[in-house]
């Protein structure tokens, strides 16, 4: 039994005269206590509204539906009245929004904020919940932490004010932390010391936490196991090595061979996706990545393609899907072998042996 | 299988083409605040009022069934008791024996002049200041910035005056009259004009393209007036909608006050209005109708005014 | 002079803006110094990236270069021309050769321009193309050149995608024929997908049409993926340049070596594999930098001596440049990272100045 199960989760904005916006359109996926899942797409492919829905975040508006479950821990977080939903978010469900400083309220000193969370689900009062709030700023990182409880958001830089999110969210230990795309505002190393805190917190306290993100490297990093998603439904679900390794979603495929990697050569081309993303077909005529997709076929379209369940918990949303290993380069290794001069044949005989896991960074010098 | 497969390889094809099918033309942004107007109830409502309004002010006074200065009913007025509604007058005789309905109609006319007079004098002078404070803090330097500082502190001096108290010295000078409430309305709207224009302004010469003009070599004149001005216009025109709707309610207010126009002859809402008042008991529709009137037509433009805001705000675009 | 190696040079450029207070009057209270001394020279046909973190000055320096923001010290020689003193008539119409590509295209295209005006508007400033059918030659060559349909001309921004949008942004650079571009996070607003698909049209035009390149992005891998060059910012200065390939190999400088291990890879085995330099902190002010070696308060390599208080200059050590006084012993591996304290970085214009408060406890410190 997993800690969340989400099943066939679809949000719909109806607006009058409009045409009706299926935002999330069947999303099922599942999170194991202590496990670290990612949610991994581009912009519009759902992934954000996923998470509000999920935690009952959604501005309330008419024309707004939800549908499907989220089952948490026996509960379905989708049928729960207002109360007992805010008695559960903060306690056991806490989320971590992308811009530290509108997720922080500005006129109220941090260390206010945090002790409200304590005071709210752990029933802490007083200099019992001032302490602990100085532990928890501590815990993730920030110097000074009783100074710091006196001060105002805007006082801290970005990095700092993801902490102080991150403090307020794991206050009562949750078992589940939903983090919405965490460090997308702030910049590279910053990001590495957020990602190393989150992995720490998860290590230590088994929190099971849900990765929403962009960026395939931090996917790579972090997450055991990958949702990708696109146009508002799962097309694959992969433990993390695997998906890397033999993607099997044309899109996927897709995704990796467009991004510029650190330990690829220069001067060689990316292979991009054609069209952009929104050029969707709606799932209920056919696969939503058929306009787009290289390895399309009659059957793409027509109706929407059925989940293909492969051993290992792997499954893809493809009637036509990538083959394993060999007749398609990965992406990176091309650029791990320094063969761009060399006869096909030499190519191919280096991938073979190098598989298509791209050579470590020790091996590239030229 | 084949037919079929062909059909939906037609399908996919279209489908992956749709982005890029082929309209006539584009549609540029104010066509496309345009639909978003049309779709909006708000704006509809507005619009039907203020045509309503506008038609009964450029045509009512030649429909009108009374001379609205003439008093044909005086004879039947006995003391705190006016004819009220009836066939002959449509909203009875006022305190002096004249046809209500009529001056209702002719009133709507001073109304539409004052309203937009003051506001075109407020648009003109707050938009050539702003205007001007504008360019200079975009030019920047030394000048710039003391030209706009020197500016902007006069319009700070005009709105911190009352538009009562700048009405009643305004009426000392030139004495009571139309113009009086014109021009008082219309210099309280300044600095409203000048702010926005300068803001808008500002924030539109620090925007990328016009940083993008000026890397194409386009000079500064040019990219004000093609990039600066036009794009500074959208809320200029929102906030002139709205003060239209404030200039009538205040311009009553001053009317009501015995500034405004004090030749009986010419009936206005506010005047009427003022004149009520000693009847409420007696006749109090001499005092609702003006009223009704006047938060209508302000209404109307509010509506429409707060509609154009939303049509024309860049946040909400799709 | 004339046929130099490089197309553009840059010497000792400083680029200082004041912090000024005041009502009507307004007096200076202190300077941000976003470029502070910064050398370096793009060879033609190539491609110069600059990477950093925000607030490090890249983009001030890619506008200083390009005379958009003036510099407030330093040369620009831009073909053998100096650009700083160049009078402004001059200066207007040496912009054709150089051009920038902005990183946001929704708000680096005027809305209310269709694509055809947009394209148009440089031609005119320039005289380009005496009538309008030689525009039409032109803008439609330059249409075909970034893969932008010809129906485009009569539409507006707003009815593109983001990724459309960046390449009517390219289009407007490419159509007076300039030599040099300037590309701000050329790719940074757009979604994965798209980017690639950016990427490789700027490469494409390079091969095709032999431009220079100035690309500024914070994200190494695009930065690494397209350049030739590669210089390393940090406060305002360059701490590393090196080639690209060598600066992946051979990072030097202890900021290129935590930048480089930070940048996540796409790649798990490689993501377990690689050992990571998590820097302490945030990027202290450009408003009161630190003094001697700006990095030294972040620095895991740091030494008492020297570092605090002596500024490094730029040095030749293999193919690269580095602005590190102890780089030779820190890459021989004689000198070991330490622990270092994290100092709380104030966002700026806080308070009556903004500062760095230096915390008395490490609680939070890594490496």
């Amino acid at each position: 039994m997993a800690l969340l199960d989400v099943e066939d989760l679809s949000v719909t904005f109806a607006r009058r005269g409009q045409r009706t916006v299926h935002a999330v359109d069947g999303v099922s996926f599942s999170v194991d206590a202590g496990e670290v899942v990612g949610l991994v797409g581009e912009s519009g492919c759902g992934k954000s509204v996923t998470s509000l829905a999920i935690m009952g975040l959604l501005p309330k508006q008419p024309g707004l539906r939800v549908g499907g479950k989220a089952v948490f821990d026996g509960t379905d977080l989708l049928q729960l009245d207002d109360r007992s939903r805010r008695d559960i978010r903060g306690r056991d469900v806490a989320m971590i929004f992308q811009d530290p400083l509108s997720s922080l309220n500005p006129v109220i000193p941090i260390g206010l904020q945090v002790t409200e969370v304590l005071t709210r689900h752990r029933g802490m009062k007083g200099a019992a919940a001032e302490k602990e709030a100085a532990e928890l700023l501590d815990r993730v990182g920030i110097p000074d932490p009783k100074r710091r409880l006196k001060e105002y958001p805007h006082q801290l830089s970005g990095g700092m004010r993801q902490r102080a999110l991150i403090a307020m969210a794991v206050a009562c230990q949750p078992r589940l932390l939903i983090a919405d795309e965490p460090t997308t505002a702030l910049d590279v190393t910053i990001q590495a010391q957020i990602l190393e805190l989150l992995k720490e917190l998860v290590r230590d306290s088994g929190t099971a936490l849900v990765m929403i993100t962009h960026d395939l490297g931090v996917v790579a990093g972090m997450c055991d196991t990958v949702n990708v998603l696109y146009g508002g439904r799962v097309v694959e679900t992969a433990r993390r090595r695997p998906l890397f390794r033999e993607p099997r979603h044309p899109y996927t495929v897709g995704l990796l061979a467009s991004v510029p990697r650190l330990d690829a050569g220069r001067g060689e081309r990316l292979n991009p996706i054609p069209g952009s993303v929104r050029d969707l077909l709606p799932w209920a005529d056919g696969c939503a990545f058929a306009p787009r997709c290289a390895r399309r076929v009659d059957e793409c379209v027509g109706e929407p393609p059925a989940l293909v369940l492969a051993h290992d918990g792997r499954s893809y949303r493809c009637v036509n899907p990538a083959p394993l290993p060999g007749t398609l380069p990965p992406p990176a290794a091309a650029g791990a072998a320094p063969a761009a001069e060399a006869p096909a044949g030499t190519a191919k005989a280096a991938e073979a042996t190098a598989g298509p896991v791209p050579a470590p960074r020790e091996e590239e010098k030229p | 299988m084949t037919i079929t497969g062909g059909k939906k390889k037609e399908k996919i094809d279209r489908l992956s083409e749709l982005a890029a099918r082929e309209d006539e033309r584009g549609v540029s942004l104010w066509k496309e605040a345009f639909r978003r107007l049309r779709r909006n109830p708000a704006a509809i409502v507005g619009a039907v009022i203020l045509s309503l309004f506008l038609l009964v002010a450029l045509l009512g006074p030649f429909f009108v069934p009374h001379p609205p200065d003439a008093q044909l009913w005086k004879g039947e007025i006995r003391l705190g008791d006016f004819p009220g509604f009836r066939s002959e007058n449509w909203f009875g005789v006022d305190h002096i024996g004249r046809d209500e309905f009529s001056r209702m109609i002719v009133g709507a006319r001073q109304t539409l002049l004052v309203g937009v007079v003051s506001t075109l004098i407020g648009l003109a002078v707050g938009s050539l200041i702003g205007g001007v404070a504008g360019a200079a803090a975009g030019l920047g330097g030394r000048w710039g910035r003391a030209v706009d500082n020197v500016l902007m502190r006069f319009v700070d001096m005009l709105l911190a005056m009352p538009s009562l108290l700048l009405a009643i010295s305004i009426a000392a000078l030139l004495g009571a009259g139309l113009t009086t409430v014109m021009i008082a309305v219309g210099v309280v709207s300044v600095p409203v004009f000048a702010r926005l224009l300068r803001g808008s302004m500002i924030s539109q010469a620090n925007s990328d393209y016009v940083l993008a003009a000026v890397s194409l070599g386009v000079k500064k004149p040019k990219i004000a007036l093609t990039h600066v001005v036009p794009n500074s216009l959208a809320p200029v025109i929102v906030q002139a909608t709205l003060t239209l709707a404030t200039a009538i309610i205040e311009a009553a207010a001053l009317s009501f006050l015995g500034l405004g126009n004090n030749d009986a002859s010419i009936p206005e809402w506010g005047v009427m209005l003022a004149d009520a008042q000693q009847y409420l008991d007696s006749a109090p529709r001499l005092a609702i109708l003006p009223a009704l009137a006047i938060i209508v037509t302000a209404l109307g433009f509010t509506l429409l005014g707060e509609a154009m805001r939303e049509a024309l705000d860049p946040k909400l675009r799709k | 002079m004339t046929e130099s190696e490089f197309l553009v040079e840059v010497r000792d450029l400083k680029v200082h803006f004041p912090i000024r207070r005041g009502v009507i009057f307004d007096r200076t209270v202190g300077h941000v110094k976003a470029v502070d001394g910064v050398d370096l020279s793009i060879p033609r046909g190539k491609t110069y990236g600059l990477v950093g973190e925000s607030g490090c000055g890249k983009s001030t320096l890619g506008r200083a270069l390009l005379q958009l923001n003036p510099p407030t010290g330093g040369e620009v020689r831009f073909d053998g021309v100096e650009l700083t003193t160049l009078p402004a008539g001059k200066l207007r119409s040496m912009r054709r050769r150089m051009q920038m590509i902005f990183q946001d295209p929704m708000s680096s295209l005027d809305p209310r321009q269709n694509v055809e005006s947009i394209l148009t508007e440089g031609l005119q400033a320039h005289g380009i193309g005496g009538d309008r059918d030689e525009r039409r030659r032109i803008i439609g060559e330059t249409l075909d050149a970034v893969g932008l349909p010809r129906w485009a001309l009569s539409r507006y921004p707003h009815e593109f995608s983001g990724g459309q949008r960046q390449r009517i942004g390219i289009a407007r650079a490419l159509v007076l024929g300039p030599e040099l571009i300037v590309a701000d996070e050329p790719v940074s607003a757009l979604d994965v997908s798209i980017q690639a698909q950016v990427v490789n049209l700027l490469d494409e035009l390079q091969d095709s049409l032999g431009l220079t390149y100035l690309v500024i992005a914070h994200d190494l891998a695009v930065v690494r993926h397209i350049s030739d060059i590669v210089g390393v910012m940090y406060l305002g200065a360059l701490v590393e340049e090196a080639p690209s390939d060598r600066l992946y190999t051979e990072p030097i400088h202890p900021y290129t070596r935590a930048l480089m291990s930070a940048v996540p890879v796409p790649d798990p085995d490689v993501e377990d594999r690689r050992e990571r330099i998590l820097l302490a902190g945030d990027l202290p002010s450009p408003a009161n930098p630190p003094t001697g070696c700006r990095f030294h308060t972040r620095c895991p390599w740091a030494q008492p001596t020297r570092c605090a208080d002596e500024r490094p200059a730029l040095r030749q050590i293999g193919g690269s440049r580095v602005a590190c006084h102890f780089a030779e012993r820190i890459a021989s591996g004689e000198l070991r990272p330490h622990k270092v304290g994290v100092q709380l970085t104030r966002p700026l214009g806080e308070g009556e100045e903004p500062h760095t408060v230096s915390a008395p406890t490490e609680p939070g410190s890594y490496v």
